[in-house]
């Protein structure tokens, strides 16, 4: 348990680190969502950080894929690639792209960056799957707002069509997009009883922060019998830089040099 | 004016004004107000500015849906997801019925920078000329984007404006006229001509003065007005300097170099050489590097003025 806790301190302070150096990029999504890779990728996931294109993993589709600097720090802590990688972020020429780009980064399974697009593709990797009678997961992580795009609910609607259980979905419901509140811009409330409706098995995680509430919901998916699922994390956009928390103006900005400094030693404490 | 200024920013602030003298004007944004500068609007006149949320087909649905009812939708969002992810909405919602939607789209080009290459469109302008019933306008600065803002306004019918995310000098005076269908002479020179739109007309001018120094005389020809073509001035150019460079922040396939292309192939075949992006999608990084790395630079504009003439 120490271990997670641990793992996704060190998780956040290098996003932190990362976006201040390259002084542009997405803190508070990637903060919201630091919990739910970590768990995926150091306990529930079946990758090789040795063999990335391993045929039998499980894969991880970044469908938020702004969120890019939490999934490459999760992947570098894992050691996909060395660490010392993140501080190219955004650079001319970096394999750390301002969105993940599968063909650069070892451990990326999907190129993201289109919102909406990501769960329609992990739903084909999931049909893939069960027409290749492999037993992987795909795991796909969307945005809250994102769930504003119509391609999600055509993704939702097939998935649930061609029974593909080996699908997991997360939402990172942190209630906040670009322009302000999720349930001010553009509701896509009630968010449960719509995946429901589409035929999924929903579960919520009242605290997206809390590794054993998350353990239960991804446990629970797997066992899902002929339906996909889809776990509803309910997260804080910025979470643990208190100055970033539940604020829309840090969803894609990079803070300045004392910034970090103070949000650096939030996270020491 | 200010020195320089984002055609984004002046876009927003030039809404406000359009909005004021007429009632029908309604914006649409897809969460990305901040960046397009619809928010200045929308802080000026809340009524009629419409946050569609992240739904971009949805937003140009829900524009050629007002259009039908005499509004007059300015759609806004980024060129990538605009042009990109709602085109068929925009081809048969908007163009197919000739409904009245200005679609104003902003981070064209790789000057995105950071973001990288899944946020940079290279390939707007290609997809939005094809389309019949449809003008395609490009300003090269902010009182140009006043200008084609205006012109967009007097003509009943689709129109996309193509806005950018970077600084770039201000180029004209309030002065300046802008006519659709019309190209802007800006210099007159005998040994080539170089047709530039967007941020590259501010580099098509460097390189006329670089290419002085090398004692060549180049016309430049700002091509705001992509679609319709000027093609009286392509012609001219053709005739008069025998050699053509085009310059755009898009790719070479599609844009502004195979518009030209297609009228001297039917009018006055002569060497043209066009820069832009070689087939190729854009990357993360700053502006000024991106640019010299994709060849959209005044340098580059030289060497192909030089290689269309010795073509010649
Ligand atoms: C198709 C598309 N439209 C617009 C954008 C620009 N954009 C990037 S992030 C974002 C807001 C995302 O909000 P949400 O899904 O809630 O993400 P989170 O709060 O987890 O960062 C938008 C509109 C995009 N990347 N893709
Ligand atoms: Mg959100």
């Amino acid at each position: 348990m120490a271990f997670l806790e641990e793992t996704v301190r060190g998780i956040r302070k290098d996003i932190v680190k990362m976006i201040g150096k390259a002084a542009s990029g997405h803190p508070g999504g990637s903060l919201s969502s630091a919990e739910i890779l970590t768990l995926l990728y150091f306990e529930q996931m079946n990758v090789d950080e040795n063999n990335p294109r391993k045929e039998d993993r499980d894969r991880f589709v970044l469908s938020k894929g702004h969120a890019a600097p939490v999934l490459y720090a999760t992947l570098a802590a894992k050691g996909f690639f060395p660490r010392a990688e993140l501080e190219n972020l955004r650079q001319l020429g970096s394999i750390l792209q301002g969105h993940p780009d599968m063909n650069k980064v070892p451990g990326v399974d999907m190129s993201t960056g289109s919102l909406g697009q990501g769960i329609s593709v992990a739903a084909g990797m999931a049909l893939a799957g069960k027409m290749d009678n492999k037993d992987h997961k795909i795991y796909a992580l969307l945005g809250d707002g994102e769930l504003q795009e119509g391609l999600v609910w055509e993704a939702a609607m097939a998935a649930s069509h061609y029974q593909l259980n080996n699908l997991i979905a997360l939402v990172d419901n942190n209630n906040l997009q670009i322009d302000g509140a999720i349930c001010e811009v553009m509701s896509p409330f009630p968010i449960d009883s719509k995946f429901e409706a589409f035929g999924w098995n929903v579960i919520t995680v009242e605290d997206g922060h809390d590794f054993d509430e998350l353990r239960t919901a991804v446990e629970a998916a797997k066992k899902s019998e002929d339906k996909p699922t889809v776990i509803i994390c309910k997260t804080v956009k910025g979470k643990c830089v208190s100055f970033m928390e539940n604020n829309a103006g840090w969803h894609g900005k990079g803070p300045n040099a004392e910034e970090v400094k103070q949000a650096l030693a939030e996270l020491e404490a | 004016m200010a020195d320089k200024k984002s055609t984004r920013q002046a876009y927003g602030e030039y809404l406000v004004k359009l909005g004021e003298k007429n009632q029908n004007l309604v914006v649409l944004d897809a969460d990305l107000s901040g960046a397009t500068k619809t928010n200045i609007f929308k802080k000026a006149c809340p009524e009629r500015h419409f946050n569609v949320g992240i739904a971009e087909a949805n937003l140009m649905g829900m524009s050629a849906g007002l259009a039908t009812a005499g509004k007059i939708p300015f759609a806004s969002t980024f060129a990538i997801f605009g042009a990109g992810r709602a085109y068929e909405i925009i081809r048969n919602s908007i163009c197919y019925p000739k409904l009245n939607v200005k679609i104003a789209l902003t981070h064209s080009g790789i000057s995105v920078g950071e973001d990288g290459g899944s946020h940079q469109s290279i390939e707007d302008i290609a997809l939005m000329r094809v389309l019949p019933n449809m003008t395609v306008l490009s300003p090269a600065d902010a009182v140009e984007t006043e200008k084609m803002m205006d012109a967009a306004m007097a003509i009943d019918g689709p129109v996309y404006i193509r806005l950018g995310r970077s600084d770039v000098p201000v180029l004209f005076n309030e002065d300046y006229q802008f006519e659709i269908g019309k190209a802007g002479l800006l210099k007159s020179g005998e040994d080539v001509t170089i047709v530039a739109t967007g941020m590259m007309v501010g580099p098509a001018m460097e390189a006329a003065d670089l290419l002085k120094i090398d004692a060549v005389s180049a016309s430049v020809l700002n091509m705001g007005s992509i679609k319709p073509i000027d093609v009286t001035a392509i012609k001219d150019a053709a005739v008069n300097t025998g050699a053509l460079v085009t310059a755009e922040e898009h790719s070479i396939i599609g844009g502004l170099g195979s518009a030209v292309a297609e009228v001297l192939c039917d009018v006055a075949p002569v060497p043209l050489e066009r820069v832009g992006v070689k087939d190729l999608f854009g990357q993360s990084g700053k502006v000024a590097p991106l640019m010299e790395k994709y060849g959209l630079t005044a340098k580059d504009i030289v060497a192909a003025a030089k290689k269309a003439i010795q073509r010649k």
